[in-house]
């Protein structure tokens, strides 16, 4: 168990020092090829589980937990294109890889200064970031790609809700394998 | 400089790596094709995955049909009765089926009119998705080494599912009909109008291309219409659920796909579909319907005559061409056929069912395309086989030919004449 604290001036929490912490090889491998595995398999039994983006939530665990930018946006890309891998024609390698580079860097970069032990805390990082995950996929596919996209505020808001109720209970389970 | 980097090292970091990442989206995006490396990191991951899925799909289905035959057994034997009690009713539906198709491929034979059969299917598992909501592919546990090819058929005896994408070793990529980028040909089923059957991006599917002025209602089905040349045709897709003005003068019909595509376990890939003549050699007997649907309104065949206006052979026979002369498809009249004074012939009758008093009508027979002097040889001689029954078309108007009586008055449809004695 190891744990380290940087001093950050600008925390919006009552603490001066916040938490890094780290993860075993095992974790920081399987926890995400796990995230992706749970995330193509299970909707093939659970209709409404693509709303659900586990890969995300596993981008913003590791990256607010590990306070790290450049570790941040390196999971996120890794991991968005592995999730890009089993997309099909519509979906080029890249659009979930840009996507989770930008929510690891911004998680990462928010969790340096705010606490996310908090159940109510992480409740908003998940659906802030969930928004932010939609809005930036909108953007490369419509933008860049000229794809076909549609754009529901209502739908989004829902499946953000949903996410970060889940988000709780996830990043709950993933608090066992942190080490400090 | 030193300093700079060091202060500004995350933001360099971040856009080097979305800097990296457009970059390959801008490279895919130039080659749409899906092949090289691509397509080569699709095939190591979804190598990668499927094994794990295929796993756990197979203990799982392992592990239910164990509970399902052996331990939880309730209800089985009302069901087996249920079951019983639908197979009895579903015989008798069978048979009336039976002969509206065999009278259907009679008249195909007769109309030349190939039809896609589908021969082989592959069963496969659904192992996996995409995982995301933009993207509906699904992952079968069927691959190349089974004989599936890209651009195969995917069904379910519900309805059908979507086509094969991209083909791995061991799995397969269907792109389902409810992705934005499927298209299937499909039809109107009663109303016979095509269209394209897209899907959106909500996961939604629409029959586009049906004029505004159509009066589609909601329940109608909706079948393939096999101008895909991947779907056969006639295989139900949905029912429409809901109708509404479109743009362009078109409608905007939703279809709700038939098939459950949010919660397949099993599939069938079509390997094999095959074009060909319906054989019409071993359908059964003609029944009292089809005879009847025969008596239509035609012109009756003008006896033969000499010059003096004595009738010198059975009605028709003048008309008929001999096996000889007849162009292959053409309508040969059946000698003796003609009814009124002139009982038919012993041939005639052992062909065909004899036509009832007052039909006024000249049957005639005529050799599908592929057979013509078979076909017309057999009628002319009274071949009648009963295993083969003779190909039955609506009469079409009969040249009278030239040396016909001048005083043959004209018959008005569905009337009796006899023919000048």
């Amino acid at each position: 168990m190891s744990s380290r604290s940087v001093p950050f001036r600008g925390s919006f929490t009552s603490r001066e020092q916040v938490s890094v912490y780290e993860f075993s090889w095992l974790a920081t491998i399987f926890i995400p090829l796990a995230a992706i595995f749970i995330q193509a398999f299970l909707p093939t039994k659970i209709r409404w589980l693509p709303i659900i983006d586990l890969p995300m939530m596993v981008v913003i665990f590791f990256a607010v937990a590990r306070r790290n930018p450049i570790s941040g946006c390196v999971m996120g890309a890794i991991i968005g294109l592995l999730q890009d891998l089993l997309g099909g024609p519509a979906h080029p390698i890249g659009m979930y890889g840009i996507t989770d580079t930008i929510i690891g860097y911004m998680a990462s970069s928010l969790g340096v200064k705010i606490d996310i032990d908090n159940p109510g805390s992480r409740f908003l990082i998940v659906y802030g970031f969930f928004v932010i995950h939609q809005a930036v996929y909108y953007g490369v596919g419509h933008g860049l790609l000229r794809q076909s996209l549609q754009w529901s505020w209502s739908h989004v808001a829902i499946s953000a809700l949903a996410n970060a109720v889940v988000g709780i209970l996830v990043f709950n389970l993933l608090d066992r394998f942190k080490q400090r | 400089m030193d300093t700079l980097l060091g202060r500004y090292k995350n933001l360099i970091v971040l856009a080097a790596i979305l800097f990296a990442q457009i970059i390959a989206l801008a490279m895919q995006v130039r080659r749409p094709t899906g092949e090289g490396e691509t397509r080569l990191i699709r095939v190591w991951a979804t190598t990668a995955v499927t094994p794990f899925e295929k796993a756990v799909v197979h203990t799982q289905k392992w592990a239910h049909d164990k509970w399902n035959g052996y331990v939880y057994l309730r209800h089985v034997d009302n069901e087996n009765q249920q079951l019983r009690a639908e197979i009895d009713r579903m015989k008798l539906e069978q048979a009336r089926l039976n002969e509206d198709a065999n009278m259907a491929r009679r008249i195909q034979t007769l109309l030349a009119f190939k039809e896609q059969y589908v021969e082989n299917t592959v069963a496969a598992q659904v192992i996996g998705t995409s995982g995301s909501e933009q993207s509906r592919v699904l992952y079968i546990d069927k691959g190349s080494s089974d004989g599936i090819k890209p651009d195969m058929a995917v069904i379910t005896p519900t309805g059908i599912v979507g086509k094969i994408v991209q083909v791995f070793p061991g799995s397969s990529q269907v792109l389902p009909i409810n992705d934005q980028l499927s298209g299937v040909g499909a039809a109107l089923k009663d109303m016979r109008l095509q269209g394209i059957l897209k899907g959106a991006p909500n996961g939604t599917t629409s029959l586009l291309y049906i004029m505004s002025d159509e009066p589609v209602k909601p329940g109608q089905e909706v079948i393939t219409s096999g101008g895909d040349r991947i779907f056969p045709k006639g295989l139900l897709i949905g029912t429409v659920a809901s109708v509404e003005p479109g743009k362009d003068l078109f409608l905007n019909i939703r279809v709700i796909p038939s098939a459950r595509l949010d919660r397949l376990e099993e599939v069938l890939v079509v390997t094999k579909i095959q074009e060909k003549l319906p054989d019409a050699t071993d359908l059964g007997p003609i029944r009292a319907s089809d005879i009847l649907s025969e008596r239509l309104p035609g012109v009756p065949v003008a006896p033969n005559v000499d010059g003096a206006g004595n009738l010198v052979g059975p009605a028709g026979a003048g008309a008929s061409p001999t096996p000889s002369n007849a162009p292959p498809g053409t309508t040969t009249a059946k000698p003796g056929t003609a009814t009124g004074t002139n009982p038919p012939t012993a041939a005639a009758s052992t062909a065909r069912p004899p036509a009832g008093p007052g039909s006024g009508v000249t049957r005639a027979t005529t050799a599908p395309a592929a057979k013509p002097a078979n076909g017309s040889a057999n009628a002319a001689a009274g071949n009648a086989n009963p295993a083969s029954p003779p190909k039955v078309v609506r009469k079409p108007p009969v040249t009278v030919p030239s040396d016909a009586s001048p005083k043959q008055p004209a018959t008005p449809p569905g009337t009796q004449e006899n023919p000048p004695q």
